[in-house]
């Protein structure tokens, strides 16, 4: 019995500015079914924070309740983590970013906590603007309780059991879209080349970043009527545009200066390059994303890639004017300036 | 690139190192398995079956598999494998029941072997058991050649090869003991169908540097020196003994010296320490008993003043490479002479064929050595086949046996008329899943992450007293276990079915490793027309060890293929354990007649 990873490594992959490797962001080894997809997003998270020399005790692991909210158990041991209520993730992530604003926030949640039972917390956090990456495995079932149609299936398929969805599906990048985030892509479990910038980029975008990401269910939804299948997601993928992160000291290297890239300045200068698949693809226009989105689901087909990028995108902590410090950090003497303050403050309204 | 041909065994048997390092590519993780379930007499009969002496090379094999042991790709040290083959011959019962059994009714043919050394008697014991009359002649009283002429106690005692010797001389070999061949052409008139020669490299090489003549009496050359003192010829030496050179055979001469009552004894090597040909063990254990080892000196002169034998001067040197790695000594200009009553050459030996006509029509190339065909090592004379340190020049233990059963085949095929490479046969493999359960195999899947453990030795100021008292104490139970444990079990493959592959990424992404590669082949969809380059610098680690195999699928449904690197799988099963569909699965590979893959 394998329960542990070997501690082996290859004696040539590479390390990153910290002098760390990979396998020093991976977590336990994960228990959830041979073959979820939920293990590949998992690999890809560890494989950006790799590439992007995050420190993990700068990472604030945040989830709720599913297979999906499991996940961060199995990267970044080394991080912050909150496993909270069922869909209540985003009011815990709001507390503890509120708290801390220097820390990386990565939510992690699934179809039922984000698109049924925190639906409400969904849309909220959203709307606050919180300064995060939100991710939700989009597997269309509910697989911790053995395979039940989930809020994003889409109408008229079947389950494994037979049942048919009779229900509109909610779509969260949609949604996500229409209230204001400032970072929404779509993207599949089964293609890190896709995902792992794509996750790099909205870990590097200051402000509310939202991923969705097809995770087929290998257990309860991978059967032949399924839309979230590997072999249907397989066969009608399309991809719109993926965007990168390129540090502002590394050079740009030649696959990047392909022609195709459309960069972005960053405040710090460093650069988000968007490389578009589809040539008339827009990605500052968050109506016509909604659009492409419908097309192409009408005809059966997932569009992916990144949907809506605002670089000038502000956040909760800028739109409240709270201060540079963390609160956490704030001295007793800063939080209670005492009765000579609080004097000036009650005469300023007199 | 091609994809990889995994209907033939040679991808899987290269896949495992130690087993493929092997001249007679002995199924390595297999015996060390049954050691690990405490099957001592079934791990011994597995190694007796491929390399004939497990209770001698558990002790003094030149040992390829270790270097070759992938776990010095992935830590420091090999898997103790050859100290783990003598736990197999310590802890074993009697094993006369398991040796197969030898029919009473013969075939007819009648074969002689010349030399009893080990590849002489790899020869009698393949074929003994399928009817053969076997005829052995010796020079020597006693059987097993260099074994134990050359080998001295302290390393290998002799009960334990009369043990293993007489296992194959009690299956009926007729034994001409003392008995020196002087004429080949006598012997060919004899009535013999096929002769094998495994007559070793029987002759020291001498130095002839200035005073070589004169100082006869004080310089011997060192496989006879131990050969005499081995048949009790010998009994005392001078107190100041000079080696030179830098082999195992110099080992064992300064060693031997020391326990005869040598009081000053020094090696002096021409090549730095670290080049020396010895095995890295043997230059520790001689060290530790407190012998002087002067590498970068090389011998000019043997010094004799007024009919006096003085000592030897030396040359210092140093060994510098030239970009393809050649070396050439160049001298410092430094001189040394050191003084000693008795000189031990040992820089080499050669093969000596003064008994073999030349006229008889069997070729010898521009070395004298016999020309040989490799894959048959039969010679120009179609009934005579060599084998050994005769066939070309000193080799070791284990490269003996395994020309004894290439030999044994040819000799078995020539005698029913048969065309001796054509025809030769071919094994069978088979691979065997593992698996028990979800996350459960028959062998020990997770990986050890512990050191290397240490043999147990005598104290090294006893061991210098004695000259028959074996020096290592071999493994104990518990640490034999111990050092089971760390084997990779690298013959249970990771087959990969491409019909059943989902993509779901879920083995390359627990592979601890980074072996497991899903990668585009580009414009074609033909794994054949792909560029190597591009499939290349898809992979997760891009810097492949070009020693080593790689796993090339078929295109799989999304026309991508699977490449794995074999380089540092630790055999740990995680992929078919996270795979959804079963399109990975671990198989034990098994080889069944072992001796017909040796090529």
């Amino acid at each position: 019995m394998s329960f542990i990873k070997s501690k082996f490594h290859h004696p040539r992959i590479p390390t990153n500015d910290l002098g760390l490797n990979y396998r020093d962001y991976e977590g336990s080894l994960s228990t959830l079914c041979a073959g979820c997809g939920h293990d590949a997003i998992t690999s890809a998270v560890v494989q950006a924070c790799f590439e992007l020399s995050v420190p993990p005790h700068q990472v604030a692991k945040m989830s709720g309740i599913g297979c999906s909210s499991k996940s961060p158990n199995y990267f970044l041991n080394k991080a912050h983590g909150f496993n909270s209520v069922h869909g209540r993730m985003p009011s815990v992530a709001t507390g503890a970013n509120m708290a801390n604003r220097d820390l990386i926030y990565l939510g992690m949640s699934g179809d039922g906590d984000s698109a049924s039972i925190g639906l409400g917390q969904f849309s909220h956090v959203v709307r606050r603007q919180l300064n995060m990456l939100y991710m939700v495995a989009n597997n269309g079932v509910y697989g911790l309780t053995k395979g039940q149609l989930a809020a994003t299936a889409d109408k008229g398929v079947t389950n494994k059991a037979g049942e048919l969805s009779l229900f509109t599906d909610i779509d969260l990048c949609i949604m996500a879209l229409q209230l204001g985030a400032t970072f929404v892509a779509r993207s599949f479990s089964g293609d890190k080349k896709q995902l792992v910038p794509l996750i790099k980029a909205a870990i590097s975008h200051q402000g509310f970043a939202y991923i969705d990401i097809i995770s087929p269910c290998v257990t309860f939804n991978n059967h032949k009527d399924s839309t979230r299948s590997y072999d249907y997601v397989h066969e009608h993928i399309t991809t719109a545009a993926i965007a990168d992160f390129v540090p502002m000291k590394k050079e740009i290297t030649s696959d990047c200066a392909s022609g195709e890239g459309e960069d972005i300045c960053l405040h710090d200068g460093s650069l988000m390059r968007i490389r578009k698949i589809q040539d008339d693809y827009q990605t500052t226009d968050p109506m016509q994303a909604i659009v492409d989105i419908a097309k192409y689901k009408k005809k059966g087909e997932i569009l992916t890639g990144l949907f809506y990028l605002d670089p000038t995108a502000t956040h909760y902590h800028e739109i409240n004017n709270t201060c540079d410090m963390p609160l956490n950090q704030l001295t007793q003497d800063a939080l209670c300036p005492g009765s000579r303050v609080l004097t000036g403050i009650n005469n300023s309204f007199r | 690139m091609k994809t990889t041909d995994t209907s033939s065994y040679h991808h899987f048997l290269k896949v495992v190192d130690c087993q493929q390092a092997c001249p007679a590519h002995t199924p390595v993780p297999e015996y060390i398995r049954l050691i690990a379930e405490k099957r001592y007499t079934d791990a011994y009969m597995i190694n007796w079956e491929s390399n004939v002496f497990p209770g001698v090379l558990g002790r003094v094999c030149d040992r390829p598999c270790e270097p070759a042991c992938r776990r010095v790709r992935v830590e420091e040290k090999p898997v103790a494998i050859c100290r783990l083959k003598r736990v197999a011959a310590d802890n074993k019962d009697d094993i006369y029941p398991y040796l197969p059994k030898v029919p009473t009714q013969k075939n007819g043919k009648r074969i002689a072997l010349i030399g009893a050394g080990p590849a002489s008697l790899t020869v009698a014991r393949d074929l003994l058991p399928l009817g053969y009359d076997i005829v052995l002649f010796e020079q020597d009283m006693k059987a097993g050649g260099m074994m134990r002429s050359q080998i001295p106690a302290f390393r290998l005692p002799e009960t334990v090869l009369d043990e293993e010797l007489n296992y194959i001389l009690n299956m009926g070999v007729e034994g001409h003991f003392g008995e020196e061949i002087s004429s080949l052409k006598k012997l060919l008139q004899a009535n013999f169908d096929a002769i094998f020669v495994g007559t070793g490299a029987p002759n020291g090489r001498w130095l002839e540097i200035p005073g070589h003549e004169q100082g006869c009496t004080n310089i011997e050359t060192g496989i006879s020196w131990l050969s005499s003192v081995t048949f009790g010829h010998t009994s005392s030496i001078p107190k100041r003994v000079v080696v030179l050179g830098g082999g195992n055979t110099a080992m064992d001469c300064c060693r031997t010296a020391k326990r005869l009552g040598a009081e000053q004894v020094t090696v002096l090597v021409r090549s730095s320490y670290d080049a020396m040909k010895a095995s890295p063990w043997e230059k520790e254990d001689a060290k530790s008993e407190g012998i002087d080892i002067k590498p970068n000196y090389t011998p000019i002169e043997y010094v004799i003043k007024n009919d006096q034998f003085i000592g030897v001067r030396f040359a210092q040197v140093e060994s510098v490479y030239d970009k393809f790695g050649k070396r050439t000594l160049q001298e410092t200009g430094e001189t040394l002479l050191v003084e000693c009553d008795q000189v031990l050459v040992a820089v080499g030996q050669d093969t000596a064929f003064p008994w073999i006509e030349r006229d008889i029509g069997l070729r010898f190339n521009k070395w004298q050595q016999p020309a040989l065909n490799k894959a048959t090592l039969q010679s120009s004379l179609e009934q005579v086949f060599f084998g050994g340190d005769a066939a070309f020049g000193p080799e070791n233990i284990i490269s003996a046996v395994a020309n004894g059963h290439q030999a044994a085949i040819s000799i078995d095929l020539f005698c029913q008329g048969k065309n001796t490479e054509d025809e030769r046969p071919e094994s069978g493999f088979n691979l065997v899943s593992q698996k028990m359960g979800i996350h459960d195999w028959s062998y020990q899947s997770s990986i050890d992450h512990q050191a290397r453990n240490l043999v147990p030795h005598i104290s090294w100021d006893e061991a210098v007293k004695s000259l028959n008292t074996e020096v290592e104490l071999g493994f104990d139970e518990k640490l034999a276990l111990e050092e089971a444990q760390r084997c990779l079990n690298c013959d249970v493959h990771t087959v990969f079915n491409e019909s059943t592959c989902i993509e779901c990424s879920a083995c390359d992404d627990v592979c601890p490793m980074d072996c497991i590669n899903f990668v585009d082949v580009g414009d074609t969809d033909q794994v054949e027309n792909a560029d190597a380059q591009h499939l290349l610098s898809q992979l997760r680690v891009k810097e492949i060890n070009p020693d080593q195999e790689l796993l090339v699928s078929a295109p799989l449904k999304t026309g991508h293929i699977m490449i794995k690197d074999e380089d540092v799988c630790l055999h740990c099963g995680l992929c078919a354990e996270r795979c959804p569909t079963g399109a990975w699965d671990m198989k034990k590979l098994v080889i069944d007649n072992i001796g017909a893959t040796i090529k």
